[in-house]
């Protein structure tokens, strides 16, 4: 058995059997998989071909499966869009655009190292392709630096429901019930009006507008960005995996579909932030933006 | 010697079979196979092999039974007085959810296609595994600790939301961890995720070749079909129940009326997934039966292409029936009529499968044995759950039927009377291929036959109570409808016998049971080509297919009976020779050498050479060549 393992490592066709069973393991044991030519080929797939097609349409498998889960959220906020338009408006204008406008640009920046890595691998260059994965994780990093700082500028504005806090520019009642001004608005020279128990002012429309459906619309903000920010940590942690793998000698001969299925993963995220950004930020058209 | 475990199919079987050459031997002299392979705890806990995650996933799900099963008797038998006796409201309340949440999310929806699927999906199409033999096994471990998490939300105090978790009832009218439960359904739904995309792309990509898509095996039609509805439908319960857990936990109010929000979108989203969830449930169980006909009929399917194409269509439409189940809510007439239409529409592809089953039995040479009785009593429950299904999705009579005892019958025909006859149907029809053993034929088949008797006197005093205006989810009931309770309970004492019985003579097979051989039905389908039980890689060479999956004849069966009469006359014949020439040696020696015996022994020899010649054919007059 330990003979013939050595001659499948360095010449002849199929490459050789790596596979997690244990009497398998007892025949190839110290047989290192990440160096042949050709990645490893599992034990039950018939030859390279049939392993690759699988796992990628595996992935996109799996990527479908996300889309239907963020199609739930995504429902959500239409059928709450269509019936508090108003306040979704008056919400959106309480966000950073500028910040999320930056993140937009650093998340399609992280896409594009993404796939420069992934054609890096593919050419089996693998100082570009550590040098491009590492770019990819800063971007990704920065993304969910600046969602963080985003996030925390909502807290200390008392955007969050549930959350009693309380900011600069407006805040819920110590009730949580009722959300007050906007500060910003007031900086403009905008007036509020006459504004009953349970409404906030709308300045720009000038009209009041039923807080709880303001709210309705941080919460959803908040369900869909985090939503979205847990993919950008699970795909960051993964990354960093690849990174040290790849740095240990990993993937630049042939063995490239890892990074190729990493790839689908990080341009998927990206993809629905491109859907989040213009249905979180945009949607009550330009507005100064700014804390 | 292995005996000839086939006597109930009434066709005779070879008698011995050969060890294949690449099987080998263990140390203890049993031939390898995936069971014995490896052993240890760790073998089992960390192994890839999708037979032996399909055994984990038996003992985990039949252990998830027996606490459903459990409260579901609870139920019945407090409500075996009109006031209840047993048990408080409240923890009626709970235990009923229980029952719900443990059988729907922990028993039924894993069951046939991670117990069975997991099993012989790879093996019928002719691949070593599954695509993705570390999911698979990942998917195990998320199935674990969804179980656990709801095991020790419902031991500490369990929830009364029903298994729908129906907000503003499980947001803010209940108490207790409802929260703890939710996330075990949710990360149970991702182990049902993962399980049908690993099918997915093992029937995509891992079929052996000539396997084409026409000549799969309809389980593996019906495994497709639902994996499909497990990777779509099952995100959007996730995300469904991960909204609850906010709501709860942030008073998000996203289904909370006074806050703006709207409960009935819960229940949109909720049945979205749900109600393919339901299709989750049957369309396994169809599967086994195609199989299941087929080979006790000893005749091809009555109409494969519909069949598997009827799968499809069931998977398709259930996708656009969940406003069924809201017809009593704020929906708008006109969505209601809509989706009423569509369910109608969904009785179309599954009584094709019902006629095309009884076309197949039709002149079939029909063999009852166990997994063919519980076939039969499939169809016949499958038939009027779905028929009753119809008075629920028109619209004038589902008003009235509406969460009455009614509904709980339908479902129960459907899930239970259905799909669970057709998992046992399943397990008996493969237990002998991945034991090895053959159960007792006779309880096997009282088994069956009392399962059936116990099912149809639990629940059709059920419709009948629902119809007259019984509630469900009530502890306590009128007294009109005493009798029908008293009935139903007793019926589900009967079911219990129908559960408890094969969990003794199984697990008694295991031990004694009779060695099985590769193909004890006779079955075609390239599961059938392997040993009993099979060896960790399936194939020793990735078999090569020419044909379709049901190459059933009678007249291959007398052929290959008349055959195997041969093989057993020929090896009497030698019996007897041999018995002949043993008494020879043995006069012999008693009497030693003389003129006189001598004669009498050539007229003993040439006399039981006549009559065994008389009895069987030789060997060269065999006309098959053996």
């Amino acid at each position: 058995m330990a003979t013939k393992t050595k001659v499948s490592e360095h010449s002849v066709a199929p490459p050789p059997v790596t596979t997690s069973y244990q009497d398998a393991h007892e025949a190839h044991g110290d047989h290192d998989h990440g160096h042949d030519d050709h990645g490893p080929l599992m034990h039950h797939f018939d030859d390279m071909v049939q392993q690759r097609e699988s796992i990628t349409i595996g992935m996109w498998t799996f990527l479908m499966t996300e889309i239907m889960m963020f199609s739930g959220l995504f429902f959500c906020y239409a059928f709450f869009r269509w019936k508090f338009h108003d306040a979704f408006m008056l919400g959106s204008q309480q966000l950073d655009i500028n910040l999320g406008t930056g993140n937009t640009f650093v998340l399609l920046a992280s896409s594009m190292t993404m796939a420069m890595a992934v054609h890096c691998a593919q050419i089996g260059d693998r100082k570009k392709l550590v040098a491009y994965m590492i770019g990819t994780l800063i971007f990704g990093g920065a993304f969910l630096g600046i969602k963080g700082i985003e996030w925390s500028a909502d807290y200390h504005e008392g955007m969050v429901p549930h959350f009693q806090a309380f900011g600069s520019r407006g805040n819920w009642d110590e009730t949580g019930q009722t959300w007050r001004t906007s500060h910003h608005a007031h900086e403009a020279g905008l007036k509020a009006g006459p504004t009953p128990e349970g409404y906030v002012w709308d300045y720009k429309h000038k009209k009041p507008v039923k807080s709880e459906e303001v709210k309705m619309y941080f919460m959803l903000y908040f369900c869909m960005t985090g939503l979205h920010a847990i993919h950008m940590v699970a795909g960051a942690l993964i990354l960093l995996v690849m990174i040290l793998m790849a740095m240990n000698g990993h993937f630049g001969n042939g063995n490239d579909q890892p990074i190729e299925i990493f790839g689908l993963y990080w341009h998927f995220v990206d993809i629905v932030w491109v859907f989040l950004f213009p249905l979180l930020y945009l949607i009550a058209g330009f507005h100064p933006g700014g804390h | 010697m292995v005996s000839t475990p086939a006597e109930g199919l009434g066709l005779s079987s070879r008698p011995a079979e050969e060890v294949p050459a690449a099987q080998g031997l263990t140390p203890q002299g049993e031939t390898i196979n995936y069971l014995n392979a490896t052993t240890g705890i760790r073998s089992w806990l960390f192994t890839l092999d999708h037979k032996r995650i399909a055994m984990l996933y038996l003992i985990s799900v039949s252990l998830m039974f027996i606490v459903g099963g459990t409260a579901a008797g609870m139920v019945r038998i407090d409500l075996l007085d009109p006031q209840g006796f047993l048990i408080s409201p409240e923890t009626y309340n709970k235990m009923f959810s229980a029952h719900g949440i443990v059988m729907v999310f922990f028993f039924i929806i894993p069951a046939i296609p991670a117990i069975l699927g997991n099993f012989f999906v790879p093996m019928m199409i002719g691949a070593k595994d599954l695509a993705f033999p570390k999911i698979n096994l990942f998917s195990w471990y998320l199935y674990i600790v969804g179980a656990l998490l709801v095991l020790g939300a419902l031991a500490s105090g369990g929830v009364a939301t029903g298994w729908t978790f129906y907000a503003p009832l499980s947001s803010q009218y209940t108490t207790g961890p409802i929260v703890f439960v939710a996330l075990g359904v949710f990360v149970a739904g991702f182990s049902s995720i993962l399980t049908g995309l690993n099918f997915i792309i093992t029937v995509h990509k891992m079929r052996a070749p000539g396997m084409t898509w026409f000549r799969l095996p309809l389980f593996v039609w019906g495994m497709y079909a639902t994996s499909l509805l497990q990777i779509l439908g099952t995100p959007v319960v996730a995300i469904t129940i991960l909204l609850l857990a906010v709501e709860i936990v942030f008073k998000a109010g996203v289904f909370d009326a006074t806050k703006g929000g709207d409960p009935v979108l819960f229940q949109h989203l909720f049945w979205f997934y749900s109600h393919p969830a339901v299709y989750i449930m049957i369309l396994p169980g169809m599967a086994i039966i195609s199989e299941v006909i087929a080979c006790f009929s000893r005749k091809p399917v009555f109409g494969y292409r519909f069949i598997a194409f009827s799968s499809m269509a069931i998977a398709i439409l259930s996708f656009l029936v969940w406003g069924h189940h809201m017809f009593t809510t704020d929906q708008s007439p006109l969505s209601a009529i809509v989706f009423s239409i569509i369910s109608f529409l969904v009785a179309i592809p599954s009584a094709i499968k019902v006629f095309n089953w009884t076309a197949t039995l039709y002149k079939g040479s029909v063999r009852l044995n166990t997994p063919m009785i519980y076939a039969l009593g499939f169809i016949g429950l499958f038939t009027i759950g779905g028929l009753t299904g119809l008075y629920l999705s028109s619209l004038a009579t589902d008003i009235h039927l509406q969460d009455t005892y009614f509904v709980v019958a339908h479902f129960h025909y459907v899930m239970v009377g259905s799909t669970v006859m057709a998992y046992m149907a399943g397990i008996h029809y493969w237990w002998p291929k991945m034991t090895g053993r053959m159960y007792p034929e006779g309880w096997g088949r009282t088994a069956a036959v009392t399962l059936f008797v116990g099912f149809s006197l639990t629940f059709m005093p059920q419709f009948i109570a629902g119809y007259c205006g019984m509630p469900r989810r009530y502890a306590m009931y009128d007294p009109e409808y005493h009798v029908m309770n008293v009935l139903s309970t007793a019926g589900a004492t009967v079911m219990a016998l129908g559960y408890i019985l094969p969990v003794f003579y199984l697990l008694w097979s295991l031990k004694w049971g009779e060695r099985a051989g590769p193909n004890p039905w006779r079955a075609t389908g390239l599961e059938w080509q392997c040993p009993s039980p099979p060896t960790t890689f399936n194939f020793d060479k990735t078999p090569i297919v020419t044909i379709g999956p049901y190459a059933y004849s009678a007249e291959d069966d007398e052929i290959q009976d008349a055959r195997l009469d041969m093989e057993r006359a020929e090896m009497e014949f030698a019996a007897a020779r041999a018995k002949i020439a043993a008494d020879r040696e043995r006069m012999q020696l008693e009497e030693g050498h003389s003129p006189e015996n001598e004669a009498v022994i050539a007229q003993a020899v040439t006399g039981n050479a006549k009559s065994a010649d008389a009895t069987g054919a030789t060997g060269k007059e065999n006309p098959y060549g053996n």
